[in-house]
């Protein structure tokens, strides 16, 4: 004997964007901060020191925030004309910035004047930053050349001339205290050792570079220039190892996550696209109001704060996990009563009777097993089930309507409830998942209410309501087979474009074998 | 054998059970069926079939157990004979002859030597009487009952509508809106009526009558699904009724309980209802039984009641109204839309069984191993309604992907569902792979994967054609996302279409090279790995029915049936027609394992087979006259060992057996055996009780309480006496102690059964000698089965006799027992 099948809602699957385990984490993120700068912001640089402050560089200014500050902390704004790239020591002591006019100014992230001026570019400095010895800066300037210099004595150690256009990025190795890389306006990359005279490797990017990071293991290199984002196996000797086109504007910034798995580019297209340092797919994707210059993420991901062209920062901090706990508690019964019996171990000649399982049925289940057609649809048209589970209610009216028996539930209701039913209809029968079903309610509800027209508002309002909904959806349709139509007449004119394409190709690809055969 | 032997048309399993109500025998242990033209045998217990006993040559309508010896029974047929069995042996004793059809059966204890049957009246059409006949008690196997005498006329033709009352008093009869009961003491005829109006509620025709056992009551069931409570018949005008009214459609039976405490009713709704106290407020529901309840009976005790379904299945029933067992042979589907498919794994034949299931029935066992639940959706039963069912079936060539189509015909588009079903190792049942809503716009006219044994799983591809004009290629793909709970999922591949022409049918090549997909009046056949369109065949006019490839040695040639009554042979190799046969084949089945390929025809009113080889239009083998009814579907089913055949006229059969289905859904077969070799009675050893307990009770107490009586009259009142109070104590004290405070029942068991047992060592040698006897008698009996009854259950009463003696000689030894038993502590008991 069988038992009562409960009723199978259909599960739709959804189209679109797939729910991931990225889309989650990338999300957490409340709604963003936006703080107005001076001008273009070129640099964020977080301190990679808690409270991890960050040192923001717009116009001739540069401001450091605290982490939920929305007023700068502190600022220095010593600078004739524009500041460049303000940047942390790994202390987080010292910060270094470069200058419109070529000098490089060194801070003590307490004092207000500069500690050290290095002077040596003849051009603006748009790149500095610290080695990872701590004692010694590297720059790139307009001039093409990019230099390193000694912070005790506040010398130049060496000079590079090797690029032949601006030098705009750079980024120090953090397993090596010799070694950091340019990129130039001139499509390279170079990579320099402090110890060598010239540069040790060059990568060709193909497009002006604007942006360069070193992996944390410094085995990998990434380039961002033009529309591409690429990244480079260092150790082979700079060899190619993906190149992603996801922007569809100039890559401006890099930016790696906190944990190395994720790696973030920022564009001019208004985008910021993260991608899986495994796979090299786009797992997310943000999306901000105007270009975007600058970006930066805190430790732990804490924080993405970026800069845009209209000198904007946005800043996103992530929301507080989510601790589960419930205030309102049902009344348990005690440990002691609920334990009882469970750890009773049977004796050999105990006998033991089994419990039967006990299925649970839900509530409309319980009432379509007894055949409580209308019952079991008022049960549906709850608030929970018609708001949030939606198919449930629908399931449940293509049930009734299998059983020949929808009519009589759908009969016999009062104003409220006829006022419920054709609100869920009008909302939901445009929704093709539920429409076959709900067009068979609305009519059967247009057919049984009928003779009431007239005699409530509220009803007489839904019933326009509902006529509305029907209307614009026919309407929208209709819309949509026309673009359809010219779909299809662009793609046969392309089909039979392409397959002559392909003829010609195939033609000439046998032609250069019989080439080959008679060369051969 | 002398000569050859011929090919015969066999029917197998699965005959209607639809004849008469089941009887049980009077222990409960068997339970005995009208299946076709043989009675059945099951056993209670097992749910086995233990004889199939044949014999009449025509529809068995009626069994009746001898209400004079319980070990005997009757059976009416429609071929005019009652026949008289042993069925506990399987061998009829005697034929009585009647010459007129007949419709029903029934015994009455109180009639000595007659019983009751229903036979069309003489002369006119569709009159039918209830007659008594007089079973003459003269010697010889065959005998004429020409005795009728008339006890009522114008009765139905249903067994059904017929009911004696409280002990043979009356009989009850119901015929459309007429009720009529006769006393057979004062010869006295009344008749009652209901409305013939047919109102709002149904129309208010009889249907189905049972009578009180022990009070003047009648319960009739009617068409609208009520039921009426007669009283006071005796009176032409001042009788009343009551009316019960739950079903909503036909009640089908009524019966009522051995007591006649309560009544229980079905119908349509397939919920068995048990009415207590006939009372409408107080009754008890068994829901969902499967299909419609045609016959209720119940046994003689009370303790069981089996219930008999349109769908050919046996259910049986605890008197608590619990589901106990169910006997399934092949389930009769309202269609089989699915055809006959072979299951690779288990051979089992599988098609539509209860509505929405998937039947599995295992061909030698007469059995169903498992339904499969496809629809997963609760079936109402309820006509007039529109439900999903079952309508394709493909396996894969190993049986480990299943794919099913379900669909519900809409008034606008149809409900179409196809599902992927994977055999789990670890439950050894199938489990829900994917399902694809929609998978086509409108019907799938034909469903097929590719059969490749080697390449199992990375090529298997699944083919379905639709009316929708196309027809689409599935392939199992990976799943990417690592989080999803199943690595592989089936999607569309690829979408072919031939000129706007519906696809009919779709077939692959042995090798899975070729895919051949019929479009109306095409046959198209297509690359299977790149799905190029490689050539079309066509014959002209008449649209394709059937196409399948042949195989081994002719797997260059294709095979198509067209409704135009031709069959067609193409050469892949040239694209050449290499011969036709002008044939209207209904049916085109290739064999697995060999080149052949049987066509069934059908042709003026007859269904003709012909087997053939691809390669040469002459057939192999005919058979005309296989049926008088329409043949829809047949399947080759793989022997488990080729068998020996003789003939070379049919060898063909020698790897596979072809079944086929009619219209009738009456599963057929052919054999080269004679009857006499397929019926080998089984030699299973039955025993039946040979005095009947009265209740469960005495069935426990009753051989305790026989020596105890055998006793009695052997020692007289004093060792009565003492017996009782050596007796007493141990048991006494065991149900004098209150429930609570008494150990364990395992532990009591072994004391209680001692008390009541012979100890072993003074069993005598004599006693088990005795035993050893009686079982030879027994095998003896086996095999001389023309061994007399009667003397049967003299000899079986000696050792009764027997164990009374010795009884009286042990009862030293018990006494002893007894006393060691007495003497156990039962000081704990005080202690509470």
């Amino acid at each position: 004997m069988a038992t009562y099948k409960p009723l199978v809602v259909q599960a739709i699957p959804k189209l679109g964007e797939r729910i991931t385990q990225d889309t989650l984490y990338w999300r957490g993120y409340k709604t963003p901060v936006q703080i107005k700068e001076f001008g273009a912001v070129n640099k964020i640089d977080f301190s990679p020191v808690p409270p991890y402050n960050y040192a923001v560089t717009a116009s001739s200014r540069i401001h450091i925030y605290g982490r939920y500050s929305q007023e700068p902390i502190k600022t220095f704004s010593r600078f004739k004309d524009a500041a460049y790239c303000a940047t942390y020591r790994d202390d987080g002591n010292l910060l270094v910035a470069g200058t419109e006019e070529g000098s490089i100014h060194l801070f003590d992230i307490s004092g207000r004047a500069p500690l050290r001026q290095f002077d040596g570019h003849t051009k603006p400095v748009h790149v500095v930053g610290f080695l990872s010895d701590k004692y010694r800066i590297f720059s790139g300037g307009d001039d093409y050349s990019s230099n390193l210099w000694d912070i005790p004595s506040a010398t130049e150690i060496v000079s590079y001339s090797e690029h032949t256009d601006y030098v705009r990025c750079g980024c120090a190795s953090k397993v090596n205290a010799d070694v950091f890389i340019t990129g130039s306006y001139d499509h390279t990359v170079k990579l320099f050792d402090a110890r060598m005279k010239s540069s040790v490797m060059t990568i060709e990017h193909g497009q002006p570079v604007e942006s360069v990071l070193l992996f944390p293991s410094g085995g990998l290199l990434v380039s961002a220039g033009g529309r591409y984002v690429k990244v480079w196996d260092v150790l082979k000797g700079g060899q190619l190892l993906v190149s992603l086109k996801n922007h569809h504007k100039t890559v401006t910034c890099l930016c790696l996550s906190s944990s190395g798995q994720r790696l973030l580019s920022g564009s001019l297209d208004r985008h910021v696209k993260i991608y899986s340092t495994t796979s090299y797919k786009v797992v997310h994707s943000f999306n901000y109001a105007t270009s975007i210059l600058s970006l930066a993420l805190s430790p732990e991901d804490e924080t993405i704060v970026v800069g845009m062209t209209n000198g904007v920062i946005n800043v996103k901090h992530r929301k507080p996990e989510e601790r589960k706990e419930k205030s309102q508690k049902k009344r348990q019964p005690a440990y002691r009563t609920y334990v009882k019996g469970r750890t009773y171990m049977p004796k050999q000649e105990d006998f033991c009777v089994g419990k039967p399982a006990k299925r649970v049925l839900r509530k409309y289940d319980k009432l379509l097993k007894s055949f409580q057609s209308s019952k079991a649809l008022d049960a549906v048209l709850e608030p929970p089930i018609r708001l949030y589970t939606p198919e449930v209610t629908v399931a449940v009216m293509q049930e009734l309507h299998r059983r020949g028996t929808l009519r009589s539930a759908l009969a016999g209701r009062d104003e409220k409830q006829i006022n419920l039913l054709l609100t869920f209809v009008a909302r939901r029968v445009i929704e093709p998942r539920f429409t076959p079903v709900l067009v068979i309610v609305a009519d059967m509800i247009t057919d049984i209410y009928q003779p009431v027209v007239g005699q409530s508002a509220i009803v007489d309002r839904q019933f326009l309501r509902l006529q509305e909904a029907i209307g614009k959806e026919i309407d929208y349709q209709e819309e949509l087979l026309e673009v359809l139509g010219m779909m299809d007449t662009l793609f046969a004119a392309f089909t039979k474009k392409r397959a002559a394409d392909l003829e010609r190709n195939k033609s000439n690809g046998l032609t250069e074998t019989i080439e080959t055969n008679m060369s051969n | 054998m002398v000569a050859p032997a011929t090919l015969r048309v066999v029917r197998c399993g699965g005959s209607t059970l639809h004849g008469a109500r089941a009887v049980f025998s009077a222990d409960s242990k068997y339970l005995l069926c009208a299946s076709g033209d043989f009675v059945k045998m099951y056993s209670v217990a097992t749910e086995e079939t233990l004889r199939l006993m044949g014999g009449h040559a025509d529809l068995v309508t009626g069994i009746q157990l001898n209400p004079h010896n319980h070990m005997q029974l009757y059976s009416s047929s429609l071929d005019g004979s009652i026949k008289l069995w042993d069925f506990m042996d399987g061998i009829p004793i005697k034929t009585f002859t009647v010459g007129s059809k007949l419709l029903a059966l029934y015994t009455l204890a109180s009639s000595e030597d007659s019983v009751f049957v229903v036979i069309p009246k003489s002369g006119e059409r569709d009159k039918f009487q209830l007659v008594s006949v007089k079973l003459t008690k003269a010697a010889g196997q065959d005998v004429e009952a020409k005795e009728l005498s008339v006890v009522l006329d114008g009765v139905d033709a249903s067994p059904k509508c017929i009911a004696f009352g409280r002990e043979g008093e009356y009989v009850a009869s119901v015929k459309e809106v007429n009720l009529q009961v006769y006393f057979f003491k004062q010869k006295q005829l009344n008749r009652f009526s209901v409305s013939a109006m047919k109102t709002k509620s149904g129309n208010n025709c009889f249907t189905c009558i049972a009578c009180h056992p022990t009070e003047d009551c009648i319960a009739t069931g009617h068409a609208n699904g009520k039921i009426r409570l007669w009283r006071n018949f005796y009176h032409k005008k001042e009788y009343t009724f009551s009316t019960l009214h739950w079903h909503h459609d036909t009640v089908m039976d009524l019966a009522f309980s051995i007591e006649g405490t309560s009544l229980l009713s079905g119908g349509v709704e397939s919920v068995l209802v048990l009415w207590h106290n006939e009372s409408d407020c107080q009754k008890d529901f068994l829901p969902r039984l499967g299909s419609a309840i045609e016959y209720i009976s119940m046994s003689s005790d009370g303790a069981l009641c089996c219930t008999l379904h349109t769908d050919n299945r046996i259910t049986i029933i605890n008197s608590n109204l619990r589901f106990s067992k169910s006997i399934q042979g092949l389930i009769k589907s309202p269609g089989v839309k699915t055809g006959l498919v072979v299951d690779p794994r288990t051979k089992a034949l599988v098609l539509n069984g209860e509505p929405g299931h998937l039947q599995f029935y295992c061909l030698q066992s007469d059995q169903q191993l498992f339904s499969l639940d496809i629809v997963q959706r609760q079936y109402i039963h309820q006509a007039g309604l529109n439900q999903a069912d079952l309508v394709k079936v493909a396996f894969s060539a190993q049986g480990k992907w299943l794919a099913t189509v379900e669909e519900r015909e809409e008034v606008a588009d149809p409900e179409l569902q196809l599902k992927l079903w994977f055999y789990d190792e670890e439950t050894q049942s199938f489990k829900l792979n994917t399902r694809i809503n929609m998978p086509h716009e409108d019907h799938i006219t034909d469903m097929c994967f590719r059969d490749m044994d080697e390449l199992e799983d990375d090529s298997l591809i699944l083919v379905t054609a639709g009316r929708d004009c196309v027809f689409k290629v599935w392939v199992m793909v990976e799943d990417t996302d690592p989080e999803a709970q199943q690595s592989v999922s089936w999607s569309c591949d690829f979408v072919g279409s031939y000129h706007n022409y519906q696809a009919t049918n779709c077939c692959f090549s042995e090798d899975g090279s070729l895919l051949a997909v019929s479009f109306e009046e095409t046959i198209t056949v297509w690359d299977s790995v790149t799905w190029d369109l490689k050539c079309t065949f066509c014959y002209p006019p008449g649209k394709v029915r059937n196409i399948c490839f042949g195989r081994l040695t002719c797997s260059k040639y294709l095979i198509g049936a067209t409704d135009y009554g031709f069959l067609c042979c193409w050469n892949l190799l040239s694209c050449a027609l290499e011969w036709s046969a002008h044939l209207n084949v209904l049916v085109l089945q290739p064999d697995p394992l060999s080149e052949h390929i049987a066509a069934v025809s059908w042709l003026s009113k007859e269904s003709s087979l012909f087997v053939f080889k691809p390669n040469e239009p002459r057939p192999v083998y005919i058979q005309r006259n296989l049926c008088k009814e329409k043949i829809r579907l047949a399947a080759f089913v793989p022997r488990d060992e080729p068998e020996m055949i003789s003939s070379e006229k049919y060898l063909w059969l020698r790897r596979s057996q072809l079944f086929f289905l009619t219209d009738m859904q009456e599963l057929m077969t052919l054999s080269t055996k004679s009857l006499e070799e397929r019926l080998t009675p089984s030699s299973k050893q039955l025993a039946v009780e040979e005095s009947l307990p009265v209740t469960p009770f005495s069935v426990l107490l009753g051989k305790h309480r026989r020596q105890q009586s055998q006793e009695d009259t052997d020692l007289g009142k004093r060792v009565l006496h003492n017996k009782r109070e050596q007796d007493s104590p141990a048991v006494r004290e065991l149900l004098h102690t209150p429930a609570h405070v008494l150990p364990s029942a395992s532990f009591l068991c072994p004391i209680f059964i001692n008390s009541l047992l012979i100890s072993k060592e003074n069993k005598s040698a004599e006693e088990v000698a005795d035993e050893v006897e009686m079982e030879s008698e027994k095998t003896q009996e086996d095999s001389d089965e023309e061994r007399d009854v009667t003397e049967m259950e003299q000899e079986d009463t000696s050792p009764m006799e027997l164990l009374g003696e010795m009884t009286c000689k042990l009862s030293k030894s018990q006494e002893k027992e007894l006393r060691k038993i007495r003497k156990m502590d039962y000081s704990w008991i005080s202690a509470f």
